[in-house]
């Protein structure tokens, strides 16, 4: 396990054997994570951009794709609140239906992540043996890769395009979920309950969904909406590259790489596509943050 | 344990570059690749012959230490790569050096401060670098202290008009091991704007890491005897913070530095900075196979390294730490 | 941390930060005699210009290597180079160049005939490449293949005397001149060659007015005056450094705080602000290209002759131009540039009219509109600064007629290889000349015998006529007999319209004002040896 990321390792002495999961009633989690603040305003964050992106288009007055070559550059007014880009489109409208690009991409890409990631560390923490080191070793290499470039190279491979930038970041991020779940299973397998229904003859199957399961998702839970920031960052910058959305989808890292030309004549076609950017992520972070202190507070450092 | 993950990686970087549509030959005809051309070209390079006899003629090149040549620019990959390395590893460490030094002292600073205004500005300061896509704080920095106040330059790791010959392609040890000052000068100048963008994440993190430690700390036995016997509280907590932030340091220098090398990408794009991600990044466009190949490989290679470094390091320093465990 | 430590710290960052901003009026440390920075997109591959077909390398190895004739400073008309004078057989078959006396090349070694020969026979022979994979293309393009290839066009090149060269060529080739003058067919140092091909390509040798210097990878390239120079007074400046800086706009800051002194690649958008500034002046390259959306004329329903006109009819040129060439640029009608003889000022171009365009959407029975993939760059291009961007404009204005068009934009080479298979329906794609004859653009893009996968001729456009005339325009070497021929052809492409020929784009570059004589050559990469700075 020498070439494992150092943090993921402390995560695995946090909950390795020996240690109790946390057990204690959702309703009181639930409790505490109203109480807990930061998480209430990531949640708001999320909540916010979420509502936006569900009734973009009763609020605004343009479509997001709406050009008018006289309208082009202008400077944020009362008309177009953020202003226009060079195609005179509404920069307004084209941050907001790019909620739910992002939000879109980033569920998508950490669900795959989950499912597959999940799939493959319960069957390599469950099984063990030659099952557990091929999975492993493919996480290993993974790993290994820098992760960009893996998710540039795989995109060029299947053709840019959002849904495959999607793919790619699902295909990053599989390796951080899958060494999480493993690491749970090997140290809810040396539980006593699941020790016991192996005794009494249990099939691996019902463990595993029965037992094994529910008592690693809190820390999967918590990592995914970790992951989606990741994943939302890791969108805008293929997008930004070129590598991600395509034309004219108002993708904000897409936003962002056309209004390098413009850094000068009209510096508000970069600065709200990346404020968008960093509040989604922030919202995330924090919401994450929140659900770890109140879930998993041994996760913490 | 390196040699099954290389092998492992090498096929799927193979796979996955020769799996891109469209060859190296069309890359460098562009608009201009006729049939024939194309032809000849390809029959040159050696694709024509089936992938597994081309991927082990990769692989047995590289046994013998060949890592094969650009068709770019027709230069061996292991010689033309190297400045490339050393650009991004100059601009990853000074990022790290900025990453260390703000975010051990806002992390120290927000716990000794616990709950207080400072304490939550601080925080805020860290979450707000967590979260901040580098490319665009890179564009703002650009467009604030490059255009607007024209302070610091944008572009690129000196001014070419400088007579400078590196000698280890580090520039900053380069212009210092020459005594040229205004060398050393103008390469400070041009690193600042990007390792800072580059450090922001990193520093944001130890920022976090160093504070809950702190914490740690201040409510421990020893602090409180400290206190009693009164040391100055100031001093006591600043050693102490060190000490314990070395931790959180060292997991965030291995994990980052990895990443920085060929995460670096944004920044080197944004900055025109020649380093190994641009690099790679231009190679892939260029279906330069040879150099996707072994320059992934490379960066794998080192990434891998620095973390079997990093946790040796923990061992030495917390024996209560055991790998190899499972 | 005390208040003692914390004030040391602060005072320590002001000084550093002082010493840092201190830097910004000296920018001129170090710097000796008049050197000019150019700034640009890439780095050269490599610096061999026969082995290499791309402009950036171009722009270096002309500064540095020489050709036999040379284009004139703003036209691609040929005048006298390396070669002082020539002449031609009445079969238009042997050519006879007399070369200038008294030239050497940056090693010390003579330039005579016999170098001539030597770099003509390793080009023909593919002789002393760097590497297996490295190819002569250009060679090849222009002279139809290599030695022992059918279509080869020269028979030998002979060493006369000292100073006098001989071509025999298979077959009259109207545009050899126009050829000759290509950077890719400059004449290199024989002893450095054979020394070493590979250090070659890395160190280029010739007798040009500035010598090769340095070279870091990635990111810049220096030459240095040839002292020897055999033009009197020439070259002006000490010294030139090509300097990478990948993104257009960066480099215009990297222009505007002074730190390049000439850029290519001037986003059109940035032109105005050029203009502004009293201390940058905008330099435009004279048009030699095209910038064009191909029809797929082999599939539904491209193949109907109304469709094509009808989108001819739907593309805002004008608009386009506005929008993304900021002005620098004219609507095209032809697929020529108009600078280049030959050019068919009659030809009406289809007006933007969105009714008429209907009209004939009505006309070929498709009044509901249908749907189309479009293809669209993703690379900027001296004919297209944003393809992505074009496209998406495009497409505005065809929903209007009920045509619903889907962007398509894969990497480049994907781009160029799926359109050159034909798996688009429409496609943006673009020329810039190689040796300024009609030829050039029309056969190469538009006749049947480069409609064949894959494709140069993206529309697959097929018409025996217009191949009849361009052949017989080829073989034919009296200029105004061919402007006719051309002509025509011209006409015939307009009516079938396999093209909405979009823009002929003015490439604009920016300089410092202080920066005197650069004129930018049609062809792409300039020669800097008349280039001045005066402070």
């Amino acid at each position: 396990m020498s070439t494992n990321t150092p943090t993921i390792q402390k995560e695995e002495q946090g909950t390795g054997p020996g240690t109790e999961p946390v057990d204690s009633p959702l309703r009181d989690n639930l409790r505490a994570l109203l109480r807990h603040r930061s998480a209430m305003i990531g949640g708001g964050i999320i909540l916010f951009f979420i509502l936006i992106a569900l009734i973009a288009p009763l609020l605004l007055p343009y479509g997001y794709n709406q050009i008018d070559p006289d309208a082009r550059l202008q400077a944020p007014s009362g008309e177009h609140w953020f202003g226009t880009d060079d195609f005179g489109r509404d920069i307004f409208a084209r941050v907001i239906y790019g909620a739910r690009i992002s939000l879109w991409v980033g569920f998508f890409a950490i669900s795959g992540s989950i499912v597959v990631g999940s799939a493959l560390g319960l069957i390599a923490g469950f099984y063990g043996g030659w099952r557990d080191t091929l999975i492993s070793r493919l996480f290993d290499i993974l790993l290994a890769f820098p992760a960009i470039l893996l998710a540039i190279a795989i995109v060029a491979m299947l053709g840019p395009s959002l849904e495959n930038a999607m793919y790619a970041i699902a295909i990053i991020n599989v390796p951080t979920f899958g060494r999480l779940m493993r690491s749970r299973v090997l140290a809810v397998k040396q539980e006593d309950y699941v020790l016991a229904a192996r005794a009494i003859g249990m099939k691996d199957r019902r463990i595993l969904f029965s037992h094994i399961l529910p008592n690693s998702w809190t820390p999967i839970m918590v990592q995914g909406t970790l992951g989606f920031a990741t994943a939302v960052l890791e969108a805008a910058a293929l997008g930004f590259i070129g590598m991600g959305a395509q034309p004219p989808e108002p993708e904000w890292g897409k936003m962002l790489s056309d209004s390098r030309a413009f850094i000068q004549s009209a510096p508000w076609t970069m600065v709200f596509p990346g404020l968008a950017i960093m509040l989604t992520v922030l919202g995330f972070n924090l919401l994450g943050d929140g659900l770890r202190d109140v879930f998993d507070p041994r996760m913490k450092q | 344990m390196l040699i099954p993950v290389l092998i492992g990686m090498s096929i799927i970087t193979f796979s996955i570059v020769h799996a891109i549509p469209g060859s190296p030959a069309k890359a460098i005809l562009g608009e201009r690749a006729t049939p024939e051309a194309m032809e000849r070209l390809e029959e040159n390079m050696g694709l024509n012959d089936p992938l597994y006899i081309q991927y082990f003629r990769y692989v047995g090149n590289l046994l013998q230490g060949d890592l094969g040549t650009s068709v770019q620019t027709g230069r061996p990959v292991a010689e033309e790569i190297l400045p490339y390395l050393t650009a991004t590893f100059e601009l990853a460490l000074c990022a790290m050096l900025i990453a260390i030094f703000f975010g051990v002292n806002l992390g120290i600073l927000s716990a000794w401060r616990q709950n207080t205004s400072v304490d939550y500005l601080s925080m805020v300061i860290a979450l707000i670098g967590v979260s901040m896509p580098v490319f665009w704080l890179g564009l703002m920095e650009q467009w604030i202290f490059a255009q607007e106040l024209d302070w610091l330059p944008s572009n690129g790791r000196m001014d070419p008009r400088m007579f400078f010959e590196p000698i280890t392609n580090f520039y900053l040890l380069d212009a210092l091991i020459q005594g040229n000052l205004y060398a050393l000068q103008d390469a400070f100048r041009h690193m600042l704007l990007p390792a800072i963008a580059l450090g922001t994440i990193p520093m944001a993190i130890i920022a976090r890491m160093t504070r809950s430690s702190m914490l740690e700390v201040l409510r421990s036995d020893y602090i409180r005897t400290a206190r009693a016997k009164g040391v100055r509280e100031g001093l006591i907590i600043y050693k102490h913070a060190l000490k314990n932030a070395f931790i959180p340091i060292i997991t965030v220098f291995g994990l980052q530095m990895g990443l920085l090398l060929g995460g670096a990408i944004l920044t080197e794009t944004i900055f025109s900075w020649p380093g190994v991600g641009r690099y790679l990044y231009d190679a892939i466009h260029a279906r330069d196979y040879a150099v996707v190949q072994s320059g992934i490989l490379i960066v794998a290679t080192i990434f891998v390294i620095i973390n079997l470094i990093v946790d040796l390091l923990y061992a030495w320093i917390d024996p209560r730490i055991q790998y190899g465990k499972e | 941390m005390n208040m003692k430590k914390s004030l040391l710290i602060a005072v320590g960052f002001v000084l550093i930060l002082s010493t840092v901003l201190a830097g910004c009026g000296g920018k001129s440390a170090g710097g000796q005699g008049k050197t000019l920075i150019y700034g640009r997109g890439a780095d050269s591959p490599q610096l061999d210009p026969a082995l290499v077909t791309d402009g950036e390398s171009f722009r270096v190895t002309e500064n540095v290597m020489e050709t036999l004739v040379e284009y004139k400073k703003k036209s691609m008309e040929v005048k006298p180079g390396l070669a002082k004078d020539w002449e031609q057989s009445d079969d238009g078959k042997t050519w006879t160049f007399h070369l200038r006396e008294g030239i050497q090349f940056h090693d010390g070694t003579p330039f005579n005939a016999e170098a001539v020969v030597f770099n003509f026979e390793r080009w023909m022979n593919q002789e002393m490449k760097p590497s297996k994979k490295d190819d002569f293309t250009y060679y090849a393009s222009m002279f139809g293949g290599f030695k022992g290839d059918e279509g080869h066009i020269i028979e030998s090149v002979k060493a006369v005397d000292e100073y006098t060269v001989q071509f025999q060529l298979k077959e009259s080739q109207g545009p050899f001149l126009q050829n000759l003058a290509m950077s890719p067919f400059a004449i290199a140092s024989p002893k450095a060659v054979k020394a070493d091909p590979a250090e070659f390509a890395q160190h280029p040798v010739g007798t040009g007015p500035f010598k090769f210097k340095s070279w870091k990878k990635g990111d810049s390239i220096t030459i240095v005056k040839n002292e020897d120079y055999w033009q009197e007074g020439l070259p002006k400046l000490d010294r030139v450094i090509f300097e990478s800086i990948p993104d257009n706009s960066a480099r215009f800051t990297a222009l505007q705080s002074g730190d390049i002194d000439v850029m290519d690649g001037l986003n059109p958008d940035d032109a105005k602000r050029v203009e502004k500034n009293e201390n940058l002046q905008l330099l435009k390259r004279p048009p030699n290209n095209v910038g064009y959306l191909a029809f797929n004329t082999e599939k539904e329903p491209f193949d109907n002759k109304k469709v094509r006109q009808a989108i001819n009819h739907a593309v805002n040129k004008k608009g386009l131009i506005k929008s993304f060439y900021a002005g620098l640029a004219e609507p095209a009608k032809n697929p020529i540039p108009p600078s280049m003889w030959g050019y068919n000022e009659k030809v009406e171009p289809y007006e933007y009219d969105l009714d008429k365009a209907k009209q004939l959407l009505k006309e070929a029975g498709y009044e509901d509109g249908f749907k189309a993939t479009f293809y669209a760059m993703p690379e900027p291009r001296p004919y297209m600064p944003d393809g992505k961007k074009i496209a998406e404009y495009i497409q505005a204005d065809l929903k209007k007629i009920g045509i619903e068009v889907e962007i398509v934009s894969p990497e480049w080479q994907t781009y160029l290889e799926d359109t050159e298979q034909g798996k688009h329906e429409m496609a943006l794609l673009g020329w810039t000349g190689d040796n300024g004859d009609p030829d050039n653009f029309l056969y190469v893009l538009l006749d049947q015998d480069n409609a064949r996968v894959p494709a140069q001729n993206i529309a697959f456009y097929k018409n025996e006529q217009l191949h009849d005339i361009l052949i017989k325009a080829q073989r034919e070497t009296e200029q105004s007999k061919r402007a006719e021929l051309y002509k025509k052809a011209q006409h015939i492409i307009h009516e079938d319209a396999p093209w909405v020929p979009l823009v002929y784009s003015t490439p604009s570059l920016a300089a410092q004002s202080y920066v005197k004589g650069y004129q930018p050559h049609p062809k792409g990469s300039d020669s800097l040896a008349e280039v001045d700075i005066e402070k």
